[in-house]
């Protein structure tokens, strides 16, 4: 057999020194270092300015936390406000995912479903999400399904049109082959274009998730008592500009981290893909 | 009628037309061809003489407009894993693993789960990928993903091997590799193979007969029975008698056309 070199050995060599390894996380972190450097260098010793200085946002940050500094009401309600606003992104986005998935594959596949949702979707994408907020609290009230709604929405069309262009977007090949093989029309939907569609699929979901991360804060921003959007609205209001950033940076990585979860899922279910594993 | 009298395959007069933008086209006009069963048939010709359609039609990929093809005496409707395919650009699953491949077909047709296993290493065997097993096509070069192409029609137990310039887009080197292991797998297995390319020397090296088609309207222009014996050297005497003769045949059509 003449095979050329291993396809399948790892691209960097096994004793690659650690100063390489380590390159992508030093300079991921140069950024965020200047960044850091800057802030404290212009608000640091300075009482009237707008922003406080990191050190401050730190001690806000434990207090929001874990409490025994502030002792006032936001003292040890991190959590309650993450769970809150991690179960409405969740819920959100599961339900969205839930009727756009089989949605998207139903316009994707379907001439008929496509004649009859495409052209109202295409003309209801257009309005921001942030724009159904008024109309959301008339239809649902103020509080949590408001915010449910909207992420809800957010999630929606990202996943949905992923999906259609997924299931739409397989190569002609594939079903020839598999029509060759043996495996008929029916089958073909599970065997040829889900598998497919996936990547596409994925792409949706992460797009809808960072979605959902994005509108929450509007959706929490009016009439709800807990959850990081109400934080920030309700420090807003009481000057706390540290507790504000604190929201904010909670917001941040949670996001980032609800993303790397996802992405660590699609890894094992994309191996094979040359652009996923 | 007894099947061992029959024809593998009966082509009886297949013509293909389609339109493009309002105009007629005749991509196959009046093709026939009668072949054995264990014969190896190359189609050769230039672009648009309509060998590729030829090919879709057995496959049942594609319908004639006239004229019928029947094998083993009934007539073929749609694809179906007796004629199994291989395609230039491959055609494999890039989520399935070279394993997973070669038991789509089998898997298909609903076989039991041992057979599939025994059937599967088998033909991972037989095309020489055991180390690559697990592997999926993004990770194979052409070659590779070539015999994975071929492992699983052989392992669909296809009677016909019906092949759309396979190694046109392979080096010249794996080419010829492939080319004698095809042979060999040929000769071991029996299989009947209608193989279509563009090269001359390809088709002689491998058919025991040449079909020569030619363009406007797409039809067959002669058919050459190949006597050499094998295998056979692109460098002997007679090979190269043969290859102007064949090239003598494809350039006659083509020549008071280039005005």
């Amino acid at each position: 057999m003449t095979l050329a070199a291993d396809p399948l050995a790892p691209a960097i060599p096994r004793g690659q020194n650690l100063a390489a390894r380590l390159k992508t996380p030093a300079l991921a972190l140069i950024l965020p270092v200047i960044f850091l450097a800057g802030w404290h260098l212009a608000t640091a010793g300075r009482p009237y300015s707008l922003i406080p200085p990191p050190a401050d946002v730190w001690t806000a940050m434990q207090d929001f936390a874990v409490g025994g500094i502030n002792d006032d009401a936001f003292s040890a309600t991190l959590l309650t406000h993450l769970v809150a606003s991690l179960s409405r992104v969740f819920g959100g986005f599961a339900l969205a995912t839930l009727l756009a998935l089989p949605l998207g594959m139903l316009i994707g596949r379907v001439p008929l479903a496509q004649r009859l949702f495409d052209p109202t979707l295409q003309f209801l994408r257009p309005v921001p999400v942030t724009a159904w907020l008024p109309l959301s609290m008339i239809l649902f009230g103020l509080g949590p399904r408001s915010a449910y709604f909207l992420v809800f929405l957010g999630a929606f069309y990202p996943v949905l049109f992923n999906t259609i262009f997924g299931v739409r977007s397989v190569e002609p090949r594939l079903f020839e082959a598999a029509a060759m093989l043996g495996c008929g029309p029916r089958a073909q939907f599970s065997r040829v274009v889900l598998p497919a569609a996936l990547p596409s699929i994925f792409t949706g979901l992460r797009l809808g998730l960072g979605f959902a991360w994005v509108v929450i804060v509007v959706g929490e921003m009016t009439g709800v008592q807990t959850g990081l959007g109400a934080v920030i609205m309700e420090a807003r209001q009481l000057s706390r500009t540290d507790l504000v950033i604190c929201g904010m940076l909670v917001i941040g990585i949670a996001g980032y981290l609800s993303d790397r979860a996802l992405m660590l899922i699609g890894r094992r279910l994309l191996a094979w893909s040359p652009t996923h594993g | 009628m007894d099947k061992a009298a029959l024809p593998i395959l009966d082509i009886r007069d297949v013509s293909k037309t389609f339109s493009l933008q309002g105009q007629r086209i005749d991509a196959l006009r009046g093709a026939s061809l009668t072949i054995k069963r264990g014969e190896f048939i190359c189609i050769i010709g230039a672009s648009g003489c309509g060998k590729s359609t030829l090919l879709r039609i057995v496959a049942g990929f594609e319908t004639a407009t006239s004229g019928e093809i029947l094998m083993w005496g009934k007539p073929v409707a749609g694809p179906m894993p007796s004629r199994g395919m291989v395609f230039q650009d491959y055609g494999l699953f890039p989520w399935l693993s070279v394993r997973g491949n070669i038991a789509f077909g089998p898997t298909s047709r609903k076989r039991p789960k041992a057979e599939i296993r025994d059937t599967v290493e088998r033909y991972v065997e037989l095309v020489g990928l055991q180390r690559f097993a697990d592997a999926y096509p993004h990770q194979l070069s052409g070659g590779m993903k070539q015999r994975v192409a071929i492992a699983r029609v052989l392992a669909n137990e296809a009677e016909v091997v019906l092949m759309d310039e396979p190694f046109g887009a392979l080096d010249a080197m794996t080419r010829e590799r492939l080319q004698a292991e095809l042979l060999e797998l040929w000769q071991r297995t029996g299989l009947t193979v209608i193989f279509v390319t563009h090269s001359i020397e390809e088709a002689i090296v491998l058919a025991d007969r040449i079909v020569v088609m030619s363009p406007g309207p797409g039809r067959i222009d002669s058919v050459h029975a190949v006597t050499l014996p094998r295998p056979r050297d692109v460098a002997d005497h007679d090979f190269s008698d043969v290859r102007r003769m064949i090239g003598r045949q494809l350039h006659s059509h083509l020549a008071p056309k280039v005005a």
